[in-house]
């Protein structure tokens, strides 16, 4: 590896140590908010490997998101599996939503593609109220899951700590994928494609199948997200699967940076907060700050903060 | 006829018709391996288009396009590329947000990730080498840092050669190449060409007569969807037809 | 049981919704056929519409129902469309009318109106009374006279639209703009201002819609996402920025959501709606394609 790009797999590495290493120090209140932050850059980071690096954007990931959590949910619930088990359906679950979705949205981009990625998770959404004998609708299913047996040690979902650790797991590994798929010869087409789709073509690769790929790991990573998300809260409903969690994802994304691997932490961990303030204020309304944020991000910051960062050094130096 | 004589690309009957409007008509005709061969015509004569059909951007409305002895007419401008058909458009279409160097790679990564067989990972040195030769080739070699958009367009132009020539290619089409470029870029070009020329059939669309009658070996004159004329630049230039269709213009 | 006049009861239904669909959806229409944007908030303009009507009605004047649909249908379009050409003057023509950031802007300010209205208007869903009251005998049915009286108005909406914009100047440079508008520009019409026109008309379409279904549906801080999904719905079936198109996939989604949602289930009508424009965009996006750059 060249030294740039030993200098850049060692920054990420700081990053998920330090993340690993400041749980000692958190107080219980930002402890189970950090864990939900990265569970949310999870989700965050499937998104941004179709935006960000392939230039699509989609209204509709909270289909993948649901897709996991209801996958892991159903299974533990109606099946009675138990906490790894569950989490493999849930992840299968997203991998075959993703497949199909991939096909049918194979030869579509742009405008389009965004209109069928937001009726396709709105029928999602509609469907988990439509069928609600088998998924309980939107007052939604709540889990009791059996600890993990794991070499040995039994770890219970109830304690904050395996909750932490199990999502520091899911981001640390979703984070060094994206952050070699973005230097691999793949992703360097993924940005080709975004850049100039036609000229991409005509050199020769074939770019529809590109983006299919490009959506599936997309898609399989929310799926992820969401099946985790499930098994260590103990709940999926159809809000999962709601407009909101297609809207957030985005707005992760924009705000932290598209294109960049830290930018949906970034993203995500600045819009938590934001809205936890936001509800403390006692306004109901309080996520009006949601909407502001999206306008003040695409009139002044389309590149989001670490685009921002990113031209600030470049300009310096 | 045995395999040398065979053409590298022969059209037969190719026609492209937009509702009512041919904008190619029935055009048959065959390049020779190595050669240098203009096309030129009047605009909207369907020079474009026609080469469109034959790197694969466009799909005929009936005919045929073979290539090196296979039938290419219905295939995906991928396979042709694999195949060795290389274009560059005639609106310069290079990844003006990524350097020079990051634009060729992305040509000389797909010529080496099929030479290897699997795209996981490509080793840095053999990559960085591929697109050095490519950039020293046009003469691009100080451009290679800066970021393509920043380019003068004339680079530009040369840029998007540059990422032709490390696919490899055995037919090289060049569509308008020395549109936009200085007068003293020209000669330069020129050069570019016929040291190509000794590994590479070239294909070009210009409208500069002078390029071409220095250039090629022998000249297509299209009009109107049809080829009008055929044969070496002097005979081309002697052409009355031609003078009266296009040099009349 | 579907009986006859089950199905007739439907049909009606369908009817009404797809004439107040249809004035919904113009406004959405117009707007991508002009702009060459979508815009993500205009069922919230639909909510302001009967927020408006609410307040008419209960707060303003607590005089008689009809005198404050009157002055809603007044209002409630200038309010509307002013906080309209304030989003364009503000964020839409800042963005270039961009097609993607537009989506985004539209995203935020989606978030922005319904949240303003949850902290001034509060969550409860607030029933309306209609403005007159009255039944209609049908063979095994009796049916509110009050929606009879919405499809006619929606119907005489549109027809004062199609008017303004074949009769009138402004209509005029709408068409062209819509058609080609940087030729129109070559030709002085002031385009950027057409746009904020165009904007604040779909808003105000919107919000005529909303009064008129307020005293059906009441008056609900969330209420914009079903015309939302149903507008989209219909004008991407019908073409976007074909008007007529718009007006012909009304009729035919309008009735059929109507007699699914009464015969069978509301939800399994949206589901089926949802499923068809993704169907239409994949098979033909011939109807975007003029918004994508190739």
């Amino acid at each position: 590896m060249s030294g740039a790009a030993t200098r850049i797999y060692a920054f990420h590495l700081a990053v998920i140590a330090a993340l690993f290493l400041v749980q000692f120090a958190l107080p219980a209140y930002h402890y189970g908010n950090v864990t939900r932050i990265m569970l949310y850059a999870v989700f965050a980071i499937g998104y941004n490997i179709l935006l960000g690096y392939t230039g699509l954007l989609s209204l509709g990931h909270a289909l993948f998101f649901a897709a996991g959590a209801y996958g892991a949910g159903l299974a533990a619930h109606w099946w009675g599996f138990g906490p790894i088990a569950a989490l493999a359906v849930g992840i299968g679950a997203a991998l075959l939503v993703s497949l199909v979705t991939g096909a049918i949205v194979y030869r579509t981009t742009g405008v389009a593609f965004l209109i069928v990625t937001l009726m396709l998770a709105q029928a999602a959404f509609l469907s988990t109220l439509y069928f609600n004998t088998i998924t309980l609708g939107d007052q939604g299913i709540v889990l009791s899951l059996p600890p993990i047996a794991l070499f040995g040690a039994s770890l219970r979902l109830a304690d904050p700590m395996v909750k932490y650790n199990a999502a520091l797991i899911a981001f640390a590994g979703a984070l060094l994928l994206s952050l070699w798929l973005l230097r691999s010869p793949f992703g360097r087409v993924l940005v080709a494609i975004r850049e100039n789709e036609a000229r991409t073509r005509l050199l020769g690769y074939n770019t529809a199948l590109y983006r299919f790929t490009a959506l599936v790991i997309s898609g399989t990573l929310s799926g992820l997200a969401g099946a985790l998300y499930c098994i260590l809260f103990g709940y999926v409903g159809s809000s999962f699967a709601s407009l909101q969690y297609s809207t957030e994802p985005l707005l992760w994304t924009l705000l932290g940076g598209a294109g960049t691997a830290l930018g949906p932490l970034l993203g995500a961990g600045i819009m938590f907060y934001l809205i936890e303030f936001a509800s403390s204020t006692g306004i109901e309304g309080y996520m009006i700050i949601v909407g502001v944020a999206l306008v003040v991000i695409t009139l002044w910051f389309p590149e989001g903060l670490a685009g921002w960062f990113r031209r600030l050094k470049r300009v310096r130096s | 006829m045995t395999l040398l004589e065979t053409p590298l690309l022969k059209t037969q009957g190719l026609t492209r018709q937009y509702g009512g409007v041919r904008a190619v008509n029935d055009v048959s005709f065959a390049l020779e391996r190595g050669e240098i061969r203009g096309v030129i015509g009047p605009n909207g004569a369907g020079k474009t288009t026609l080469v469109g059909m034959i790197c694969g951007r466009v799909l005929p409305s009936a005919g045929t396009v073979a290539f090196d002895g296979a039938d290419i007419t219905r295939m995906q401008p991928w396979d042709r590329v694999a195949r060795g058909i290389v274009y560059t458009f005639q609106i310069t279409s290079v990844f003006k947000r990524l350097s020079g160097r990051e634009n060729v790679a992305l040509a000389a990564q797909r010529h080496l990730t099929r030479a290897q067989g699997h795209r996981l990972a490509l080793p840095q040195a053999k990559l960085d080498a591929a697109v050095d030769e490519a950039l020293a080739a046009v003469g691009l070699t100080g451009a290679a840092e800066r970021i393509a958009g920043e380019l003068p367009y004339g680079h530009q132009r040369l840029l998007e050669i540059a990422m032709g020539l490390a696919l490899k290619p055995s037919l090289l089409i060049l569509d308008e190449p020395t549109q936009g470029l200085a007068p003293g870029d020209i000669a330069p070009f020129c050069d570019l060409i016929r040291a190509t020329a000794k590994s590479t059939t070239i294909l070009f669309i210009e409208h500069n007569l002078k390029v071409v009658l220095e250039l090629a070996d022998k000249v297509t004159v299209m009009d109107r969807g049809a080829i009008l004329a055929e044969g070496t630049p002097a005979e081309i230039e002697q052409h009355p037809a031609v003078q009266q269709a296009y040099l009349g213009d | 049981m579907i009986t006859g006049s089950a199905i007739f009861l439907a049909l009606l239904e369908g009817s009404v919704g797809a004439a107040v669909l249809a004035l919904t959806a113009l406004g959405l229409s117009l707007v991508f056929g002009v702009m060459r944007v979508i815009n993500i908030a205009h069922g919230e303009f639909v909510m302001l519409g009967a927020v408006v009507a609410w307040w008419c009605s209960a707060d303003l004047l607590g005089a008689h129902p009809l005198l404050g649909f009157l002055v809603a249908l007044a209002v409630a379009p200038l309010i509307v469309g002013a906080i309209a050409v304030a989003a364009d003057w503000l964020v839409l023509r800042r963005v270039n009318y961009d097609p993607e950031r537009t989506i985004v802007a539209t995203m935020g300010l989606l978030y922005i109106i319904q949240q303003g209205v949850l902290m001034t208007y509060g969550p409860d869903a607030r029933p309306l009374d209609p403005p007159i009251y009255f039944r209609v005998q049908f063979p095994g049915f009796g049916y509110s006279g009050y929606k009879l009286i919405v499809a006619g108005l929606a119907l005489l909406l549109l027809g004062a639209t199609w008017l303004f914009l074949a009769r009138t100047r402004i209509g005029l440079y709408m068409r062209a703009t819509r058609l080609d508008s940087e030729t129109a520009q070559a030709f002085g019409v002031p385009v950027k201002r057409v746009y904020a026109i165009v904007f604040a008309l779909g808003a105000m379409l919107a919000a005529l819609s909303g009064v008129l279904i307020a005293p059906i549906r009441g008056a609900h801080y969330l209420m914009g996402a079903d015309p939302l999904l149903l507008s989209f719905i219909v004008v991407i079936v019908g073409g976007l920025g074909n008007l007529r198109g718009t007006l012909l996939a009304a009729a035919f989604i309008g009735i059929g959501d109507g007699m699914i949602s009464v015969l069978f289930s509301p939800t399994l009508a949206k589901i089926i709606a949802t499923l068809l424009v993704a169907a239409v965009l994949v098979v033909k996006p011939g109807g975007l394609a003029r918004s994508t750059a190739s």
